[in-house]
């Protein structure tokens, strides 16, 4: 399978990346290299093989549900941009 | 010792408990060495000094006490993808910018438990992402291994060669250093070059799909991946985490079993760590490999792949026989796919975990006119191309319509990956022996990698097939090439067998002996 620009395009924007024209025609010659490169996996037969979920055979450990945490707002926004009052400040969303 | 940068781990260790050194000296030594050094190498992005000095003095009061943990006062390097409190943590990312976490990961934590001392934080491939270091947002390390030339010099008798040696016909040889810059490897490029110059007496590293054995093999290094599980993931940077274990490089097979037994432990916090008590791992080494049977996969002899690294392979079988143990031929068969399946699970889970960088909780903020084109706008400053890149085909190969196509085949491919590792071990192989890359260090900005970023993936095509395993893996250098580059082999384990590791490996490294570059910076 191979991608064309305008697939590029609407991957970039599903990434949330912003891509100019130079870069979404760059970047399809780069992701068909890498696609004509894992195209060979479809050689495997993989009839009756379960995907991997887990490389190591456990089940996976669970917690007590109980609060072990918090408390620690000023922590949590210390690094961010743009605070108020403990809040995250972001561009207007709702008209 | 003049130099105190020069003694290996378990030396400074006996050296700081019989208070024949202190820990602010070697300390101080090493916050020397790296400011003269660092200009030249660019292995370090941030320089904690006051840190270390400040750890090195509390450890010096336990010292002198009779007190202390196993690593009290021994200065280490930390890769700048390991969350340090309240100091520079970006994963070598412009979009980290000014990132200060407010924790410090369980594995940094385990360290300075243990009463190691913080020189500062390494660079890396942007979030991990690389095999040259050439992807840092704070430019490319320098691997202190530069080639060399060998010539023969006819000098008269008397003459005192300085480094060489006068033989009885007059002539010398003397090996002279090319200029040209090489890479470290990556992503643990700041790691593996500190190490190598002696601006840290270990460092801390990760490896997603070969980013600590990599880098080892082309510094001269020893550096093991251990087993999924061993070592807490907990506030590290996330890459693709399925695939992603921290693991030492040292300077040798004793220190990186001092350091590995520190830095792993049984976590609540992260929950694939592995209830399994750390076993010590320093007790492997010197036991003898007498009737080890070890594994060598016909798989691993690639296509045009230098007639060195078959040569060095051909010694390293020769090492472990002289030894006493059994060589028998092993295939596994499906390593060939190892690779390409990598590059769809792991661009995958990258694209998943690197959704948190938006310009809104840490980091960098390019402003848009809505929220959307924040983010977008964000991303594309913050990322380089190579991060881009991986999230793009990440995106791709888990949009609608293609994900049984691409992501689950990798899966899938995946099993059966790690059921040819199973059934070579369920035969009775203890370990398996193989080249741990298809080459030296190359050239910083080498033409061919960068037209084709497949190029550079292949790097990673004999320690990839371990990572989507989960199997534990060893790099140990193992010789130089005719160019005088450091070239290292790899050993693979069972799981959870990493003190086979240590002790095969010790076996390769009683014969090939450490490696130290010329110094030249």
């Amino acid at each position: 399978m191979s991608v064309d620009i305008k697939t590029v395009k609407r991957v970039a924007h599903l990434a949330r990346i912003a891509v100019s024209e130079e870069d979404a025609e760059r970047m399809t010659g780069e992701l068909n290299a890498i696609l004509g490169f894992v195209e060979q996996l479809n050689e495997v037969d993989v009839s009756g093989v379960e995907p991997m979920t887990s490389v190591t055979p456990m089940a996976m450990k669970k917690r007590q549900d109980g609060v072990t945490d918090g408390g620690k707002a000023a922590d949590i926004v210390a690094n961010a941009p743009a605070t108020e009052e403990n809040f995250f400040l972001v561009p207007k969303v709702v008209e | 010792m003049s130099d105190l940068t020069q003694l290996t781990i378990s030396q400074a260790r006996a050296k700081l408990r019989s208070r024949e050194i202190t820990a602010t000296e070697i300390t101080e030594a090493y916050l020397s060495a790296i400011e003269r050094a660092n200009p030249a190498l660019n292995a370090y992005v941030v320089v904690t000094d006051d840190r270390a000095r400040d750890m090195a003095k509390a450890s010096d009061a336990k010292l002198a006490k009779g007190e202390g943990g196993s690593l009290e006062g021994i200065p280490l390097g930390i890769k700048d993808l390991f969350g340090t409190e309240g100091v520079h943590t970006q994963a070598c990312s412009h979009v980290l910018d000014g990132f200060k976490p407010r924790y410090e990961s369980t594995i940094t934590a385990n360290l300075w438990a243990d009463g190691a001392v913080m020189l500062g934080k390494l660079n890396m491939d942007e979030f991990a992402m690389g095999s040259s270091n050439e992807t840092s947002y704070y430019g490319p390390v320098i691997n202190p291994w530069r080639r060399s030339r060998l010539d023969t010099v006819v000098m008269p008798t008397t003459h005192q060669g300085e480094g060489g040696f006068v033989s009885a016909g007059g002539t010398r040889t003397a090996r002279t250093l090319d200029n040209a810059q090489l890479v470290p490897g990556g992503s643990s490029g700041g790691s593996a070059s500190a190490v190598s110059a002696f601006l840290c007496a270990g460092a801390t590293a990760t490896d997603t799909g070969g980013s600590i054995r990599q880098p080892a093999a082309f510094t001269g290094t020893v550096g093991i991946k251990p087993t999924y599980g061993r070592c807490s993931r907990w506030g590290i940077v996330a890459f693709a985490s399925s695939l992603d274990q921290a693991g030492p490089i040292a300077r040798d097979v004793r220190d990186a079993a001092i350091l590995l037994k520190s830095m792993a432990s049984v976590d609540p916090k992260d929950t694939t760590s592995v209830d399994l008590p750390v076993p010590d791992y320093e007790a492997a080494i010197g036991r003898p490999i007498k009737g080890m049977k070890v594994g060598i996969p016909k798989e691993y002899r690639v296509d045009d792949m230098p007639a060195e690294i078959e040569a060095l392979w051909q010694k390293g079988i020769a090492w472990l026989r002289d030894a006493g143990a059994e060589i028998v031929d092993i295939s596994l068969p499906h390593t060939k796919y190892a690779l390409p399946a990598y590059y769809i699970v792991a661009p995958a889970e990258a694209s998943s975990n690197l959704a948190r960088y938006d310009g809104v909780r840490y980091g960098l903020r390019v402003p848009g006119k809505d929220i959307v084109d924040m983010y977008e706008n964000t991303r594309a400053a913050g990322f380089g191309r190579e991060v881009k890149r991986r999230i793009m085909i990440g995106t791709y190969v888990l949009s609608a319509g293609y994900y049984d196509a691409y992501y689950l085949q990798a899966q899938k491919v995946r099993t059966l990956i790690k059921r040819d590792f199973e059934n070579v071990f369920a035969a009775g192989v203890d370990v398996i022996l193989t080249p741990a890359t298809p080459s030296a260090a190359f050239g910083i900005a080498d033409e061919d990698m960068a037209a084709d970023p497949v190029k550079m993936y292949l790097n990673d095509i004999f320690t990839v097939t371990v990572n989507m395993a989960g199997l534990p893996g060893i790099a140990v250098p193992a010789g130089l090439d005719a160019k005088g580059l450091p070239l290292g082999l790899q050993l693979i384990g069972r799981p959870f067998d990493e003190e086979t590791l240590f002790q095969t490996a010790h076996v390769i490294e009683q014969a090939a002996g450490t490696l130290q570059p010329e110094k030249w910076w």
